[in-house]
């Protein structure tokens, strides 16, 4: 089975000619989604056609088959995180996961509190869940985050009070890829009787997640950032020291102990089964070779050019991550000069909103320096000869987008830029 | 997004990139846009002063390919026009001529604006540069 990764190429093909070992165009966006594993897709495929059974048919081989197909995955998502397998809660990804979460826990605890913790440099799955429930009469705070990118765990527990039912904090971030202290943050939330939600959506399988030497009462999984299928995660709920129950959201034939119901993704719960499994597996293998090709990526791009800044913490980070922001070039124009290669901006231009990107902005660097970042994701397929093509595509852009900069002519000519009054100011 | 053939080519071969002497008195500067938005745009104008025609042009953009296609057209569309002529050309037609998508009519308004800026300034010097020749008439 083949690993090569097929990206849809909206532009046309450019001059450039791959190195030898090196297709075009790379895929390093790894954050965005992963390819799928061939041996995910190998496991899943009887559970199409041969095993398609109902796994909640219990009076027939049918469903005996998927629903040991459904256990077998549940059996070694518990065992990578630590977890046991009655605490994995199968949904349709993350997103719902962290829905599932935050407001199955805001209505099982209402009696308790209304008030929520959580921070700004979140994913939407769990902000825009926040923001619902406050119109629901719930209190939220949203943690600042420091220049790393990390928020201060003394603002955590200056937030806390009688009333907090909860605190949702990533493990990973999306976006820069920093570490937040979670055992440190479980640890807190223990002593208050708080409970302790985390999106581990960019963490799991990527670096060591214990739900126990982590302190975590629920976290959200997803399989297709893992080298897993997309339509599939989970949440972790835990059942004892504390138990943590849950309301949940979508009603039904009361599945998943009655916490998500609706027919099982037989094969996708099969897929990121395996997933997990193999990073159990390669994991601690995989990690050290990913942040050796991070490295690699950095330096050769930072002793290169001038004027190049990393975004968050590189001492908290998750291994492939590189998140660097080219002062003077525009971040969507530089995408476009490296069109063979998949990778993403937080320039306005690339979103919809015309906003750049939050999480940039909360580390407090300014818009201008958001607009210019570049995020890299390496993944599990990405080569070494990949990382210095990329390196020297986007370095070779870089140069070429400065010469095209009145900005980069006006530091060159020693006129600081937050002195000028720019005429757009406005918008 | 994916981008128009037109913008490609101009993203790939600017037109007139560069710099002007802004301090002389026959050349315009028009810098618009903020870093902050994403966008800087500076274009810049030499103009024949007995016959006000845009002899040559130059650009430089801080901003996405559009921004930057929409400005390197821009210089090719003034040059050669006078600065009457060249204030007639509007951001739609831009829009127009580059197939921009709605997200990216404010690529060519800041076009716009850039040659409305050049020209402003040419004509600001000229009659601070000259109040003999307007006293004269």
């Amino acid at each position: 089975m083949s690993t090569d990764v097929k990206v849809p190429q909206q532009l046309p093909a450019t001059k450039h000619t791959a190195p030898e070992g090196v297709k075009l165009p790379i895929y390093m966006d790894n954050h965005a989604t992963t390819p799928m594993d061939p041996r995910v897709l190998e496991e899943m495929l009887p559970y199409f056609m041969e095993k398609f059974g109902n796994a909640a048919s219990r009076n027939h081989s049918f469903g005996w088959a998927g629903e040991e197909g459904v256990e077998t995955a549940r059996e070694r998502i518990a065992k990578l995180i630590g977890a046991t397998t009655k605490e994995i809660i199968f949904t349709s990804g993350a997103t719902e996961s962290d829905n599932l979460a935050i407001k199955g826990v805001a209505e099982m605890y209402r009696e308790k509190g209304n008030h929520i913790i959580t921070a700004v440099t979140e994913h939407k799955a769990v902000l825009d869940t926040c923001k619902r429930l406050e119109k629901y009469g719930y209190r939220v705070t949203y943690l600042p985050v420091q220049k790393d990118g990390l928020i201060d765990l003394e603002d955590l527990k200056r937030a806390m009070d009688d009333k907090t039912i909860l605190v949702t904090i990533m493990a990973a971030n999306n976006e820069i890829g920093v570490l937040q202290p979670i055992t440190e943050i479980g640890k807190l939330c223990r002593e208050k009787g708080v409970i302790f939600h985390t999106d581990a959506t960019q963490a799991i399988g990527k670096i060591p997640i214990d739900v126990n030497k982590n302190n975590i009462d629920l976290a959200s999984i997803s399989a297709h950032k893992m080298y897993g299928p997309k339509g599939v995660g989970a949440l972790y709920v835990r059942r004892k020291n504390p138990r943590v129950q849950i309301s949940a959201i979508i009603d039904g034939g009361g599945h998943e102990r009655g916490m998500r119901s609706g027919t099982l993704n037989v094969p996708g719960i099969v897929g990121l089964g395996k997933a997990c499994a193999i990073a159990s597996e390669e994991m601690s293998h995989e990690a050290a070779k990913l942040s050796g090709l991070r490295d690699r990526l950095r330096d050769r791009i930072m002793s290169r050019l001038d004027e190049t800044y990393i975004n968050g913490s590189m001492e908290h980070r998750l291994p492939g991550n590189l998140n660097i922001s080219f002062a003077y070039v525009e971040g969507e124009s530089l995408l476009m000069g490296i069109n063979d290669i998949a990778v993403s901006s937080g320039s306005a231009c690339t979103s919809a909103t015309l906003e750049p990107s939050y999480v940039l902005k909360a580390l407090g660097a300014g818009d201008d320096l958001a607009h210019s970042s570049i995020r890299f994701g390496i993944g599990r397929f990405n080569t070494e000869a990949e990382v210095d093509y990329v390196a020297d595509r986007v370095i070779e852009t870089v140069e070429r987008l400065r010469e095209l900069s009145p900005l980069y002519e006006m530091a060159k000519e020693g006129i600081n830029l937050k002195d000028v009054k720019w005429a757009g100011e406005a918008h | 997004m994916s981008y128009s053939d037109k913008v490609i080519d101009h993203y790939n071969n600017p037109r007139n990139v560069g710099s002007l002497d802004k301090s002389s008195t026959d050349v315009g500067t028009g810098l618009v846009g903020a870093p902050e938005c994403g966008d800087v745009m500076k274009l810049q104008i030499k103009v024949n002063p007995q016959t006000s025609v845009i002899e040559e042009a130059k650009f430089k953009t801080f901003g996405c390919g559009s921004a930057i296609a929409s400005s390197s057209l821009a210089t090719e569309w003034v040059k050669g026009k006078t600065v009457d002529e060249a204030l007639t050309i509007k951001n739609m037609d831009i829009v127009k001529e580059l197939s921009l998508p709605p997200v990216k009519i404010h690529c060519s308004v800041l076009a716009e604006d850039a040659i409305r800026a050049a020209i402003g300034d040419w004509k600001k010097k000229q009659e601070t540069a000259k109040p003999v020749a307007v006293e004269a008439k």
